[in-house]
């Protein structure tokens, strides 16, 4: 009998803490994520850096609902109805892989609701318009490593990368780029994450010879083709990596073979190394000390940085939309989407965004920032 | 492609096809005798990598925790099973005593010995210790109920015990990789063709594993107790034979030659928590070589596939993992036509 009224209890009380939150006219932001799956390295410093939200944006209180999606397409547009229907959410953050953002994209647009995706997603024209691009484009983090190619004088280049959506977006970005400087492209090659070896592919590209060579892949998978490149007899300082894959877990799996080679990043984790002038700069450090705090040191990345430029941006655009409409009504979502394509120049941890109506990547050209391995850490080329 | 290339392909596609055919034996033996096509095979390989890799930081890996949790799950189910049986309680105390006992020491001398660092091999043999005894226990709580089920009921359970163990994988391992230290950073050249120490020890340690295993199968009398079961598990238990004893014993050394690739394979690349699925999955195609029946023919299916996958790397990476995997089809027509339509799965 005790038992059943405990039951009772339990249950009555787990319903009054589910009905709390939706009485009252919070901000409600549906976060679906990968915490579970291939891409849960990035998922999961993403939900550290949301574990550090403030509790009040603009006088709003913030109401925060966490989904895992598992890295899947299904599970991530199924999180995002529910985010719709069910949680009426203001905002919708996530998916930080570019497939699952992808498809949720289009669920969003459907429900007139703003999403900001982690993941650098190219959608063809006419898709995606209520979707805004935290994480830097590839195109815009080519740029700091087609400069340095330039200065150096390279005049032929190899490419390495993963057979998905972020290696093809580098493939298709970096490519005019480099055409336009007049550098040939002389070997492309694939490769996935889960490979026990690359030494096909490199050989191709050592048998090509180029001047500099562009591995794109994330984290730790990095560190594979560089350290077979290596060990071909590549010259390390020839060898450049993306945003992708700076983090610390390149040079901890990388060693002694990652050192001296570049990596294009944006400002967040090298941030007390910047030069002052930096809009980032004060943004960053903040964040990085923040995160440290909680989650130890050398645990700051850039996908954890993208949850605190979350908060950044929706501070800057919340006050202008709560003129024109209260948290949970169709107006306010409407004005939000205006008020961030409208707020112009906004300097977030990670570089400097300018979101207009035609423009959802936003990030300016100077944002990338040019790393060097130095001794184990992170060094700016100027 | 002049022949230097051609050479650097060639022992990188046996280096790696001599690992596949590892995992492709495991594959066999535990169909063989349990009729379990044993998709979860992979995850030994990136738990026995993993496990290596967190002692060499000095951590206590969480499959120690798995592997004490799993044994004391098991010891209930036997104590459970035991008192239906009314057997008497000295005979249930030793039951249990059997279970719990080498899980109880393996774990505890991980403990003791993780923050130590000790050697390089020490650390290697305790994470084989680890990693086997795992192996009995995962065939104890997911199969040895169902051992008569169907074989599509026993592939369901496979699935989900793959899930499961690539989830736990997560949890203990985070998402990041790691890459082991070498066992042997000899060098050795030849031309544009370099050996390493490594690929030496892989080499070895795949001959002198498959010679083990045929000794095990004509000359000792477990390893034809697990022949006779997977010859006729009925015909078996009427000599005598304990059918649940010898999936045991198939699922531990299925175990151990998975840890033992991952670690011969840890070294050469970055290991992920689901690195395991893919590389497991590419034994299976070569087992399919063998039908799933012959040693032989799956080791031979293992090499073609090493040697496959490098050379399709090096002239269309980006179609690699199609090309290994189209391989199944024509292998799986030429069977078909070659032995005909039977249904011994259906029996």
């Amino acid at each position: 009998m005790n038992k059943i009224r405990l039951l009772a209890a339990a249950a009555v009380a787990s319903l009054g803490a589910l009905a709390v939150p939706q009485a009252m006219a919070d901000l409600t932001i549906g976060v679906s994520l990968a915490l579970t799956g291939p891409t849960s390295a990035l998922g999961i410093p993403t939900k550290n850096g949301i574990a550090l939200w403030p509790t009040v944006i603009a006088g709003e209180k913030l109401n925060v609902i966490v989904l895992d999606d598992a890295t899947d397409p299904t599970l991530a547009v199924k999180n995002t109805r529910r985010f719709i229907t069910e949680d009426k959410v203001d905002v919708i953050v996530g998916s930080v892989a570019t497939p699952v953002a992808a498809a949720m994209a289009d669920v969003a647009a459907e429900g007139k609701t703003v999403q900001l995706m982690l993941s650098p997603v190219n959608l063809p024209e006419g898709r995606g318009g209520w979707s805004f691009r935290m994480p830097q484009s590839t195109a815009v983090m080519a740029i700091p490593i087609v400069e340095h190619w330039k200065k150096l004088g390279v005049k032929t280049y190899g490419f390495i990368g993963y057979a998905d959506a972020y290696g093809e977006a580098w493939l298709k970005d970096i490519t005019p780029l480099a055409e336009k400087a007049g550098m040939k492209q002389v070997a492309v090659e694939r490769f996935a994450r889960s490979d026990t070896a690359v030494t096909g592919q490199v050989l191709k590209i050592t048998a090509a010879n180029p001047d500099a060579v562009l591995v794109v892949a994330s984290g730790s998978g990095a560190a594979m083709p560089h350290r077979a490149l290596v060990e071909r007899g590549y010259p390390k300082g020839r060898i450049y990596q993306t945003h992708g894959a700076a983090t610390m877990d390149l040079i901890r799996v990388g060693g002694a073979d990652v050192e001296g080679s570049f990596v294009s990043s944006g400002p967040a984790v090298v941030a007390e190394k910047l030069p002052d002038s930096n809009a980032s700069k004060a943004l960053g450090v903040q964040f990085k000390s923040e995160f440290e705090k909680a989650n130890g040191k050398g645990s700051a990345n850039q996908f954890a940085a993208h949850a605190f430029d979350v908060v950044l941006v929706l501070q800057k655009a919340v006050p202008l939309a709560l003129k024109k409409g209260k948290p949970g009504t169709p107006e306010f979502r409407a004005a939000l989407k205006d008020a961030f394509e409208t707020m112009g120049r906004t300097p977030v941890s990670q570089g400097v965004l300018n979101w207009t109506a035609t423009d959802h990547f936003g990030y300016t050209p100077e944002t990338g920032v040019l790393l060097k391995v130095v001794n184990g850490d992170w060094q700016v080329v100027n | 492609m002049d022949l230097s290339t051609a050479g650097i392909l060639a022992l990188d596609g046996v280096t790696n096809g001599s690992v596949y055919a590892l995992l492709a034996l495991a594959t066999v033996l535990v169909f063989a005798v349990t009729r379990v096509i044993f998709i979860p095979q992979g995850e030994f390989v990136a738990y026995g990598a993993l496990t290596l890799a967190l002692l060499q930081l000095g951590k206590v890996p969480g499959t120690v925790w798995l592997l004490v949790g799993l044994a004391a799950v098991a010891a209930l189910l036997d104590l459970v099973d035991a008192i239906r049986r009314g057997l008497p309680p000295a005979a249930m105390l030793r039951g249990v005593l059997r279970t719990l006992m080498a899980p109880a020491v393996v774990a505890a001398l991980t403990v003791w010995a993780a923050p130590l660092k000790l050697h390089l091999l020490v650390q290697s043999a305790l994470t084989l210790a680890i990693v086997t005894l795992l192996g009995p226990l995962v065939y104890r709580l997911a199969y040895q109920r169902l051992a008569d089920a169907t074989v599509l009921v026993l592939l369901i359970v496979s699935v989900g015990v793959h899930f499961a163990l690539t989830g736990l994988g997560l949890v203990f391992f985070g998402a990041e990789g790691f890459r082991n230290p070498s066992f042997w950073d000899q060098r050795f050249s030849a031309g544009a063709i370099t050996l390493s120490g490594q690929t030496v020890i892989i080499f070895i340690a795949s001959i002198v594993l498959i010679v083990g295993l045929f000794l095990f199968f004509e000359r000792t009398l477990r390893g034809k107790a697990l022949r006779a079961t997977a010859v006729n598990r009925l015909g078996a238990r009427l000599m005598g034979i304990s059918t649940s004893g010898a999936g045991k014993l198939s699922f531990g050394l299925a175990a151990f030659i998975g840890a033992l690739s991952g670690l011969l394979i840890g070294p050469t690349t970055t290991i992920f928590y689901d690195s395991g699925f893919l590389i497991g999955l590419k034994g299976f195609v070569a087992a399919i070589f063998g039908g799933l029946a012959s040693y032989p023919a799956a080791a031979l299916g293992a090499l073609l596939v090493g040697v496959l996958e490098s050379f399709s790397s090096f002239y269309a990476s980006a179609f690699k993992e199609v090309i290994v995997f189209t391989l199944i089809i024509p292998v799986l027509l030429w069977r078909s036509f070659q032995r005909g339509h039977d249904d011994e799965d259906e029996q």
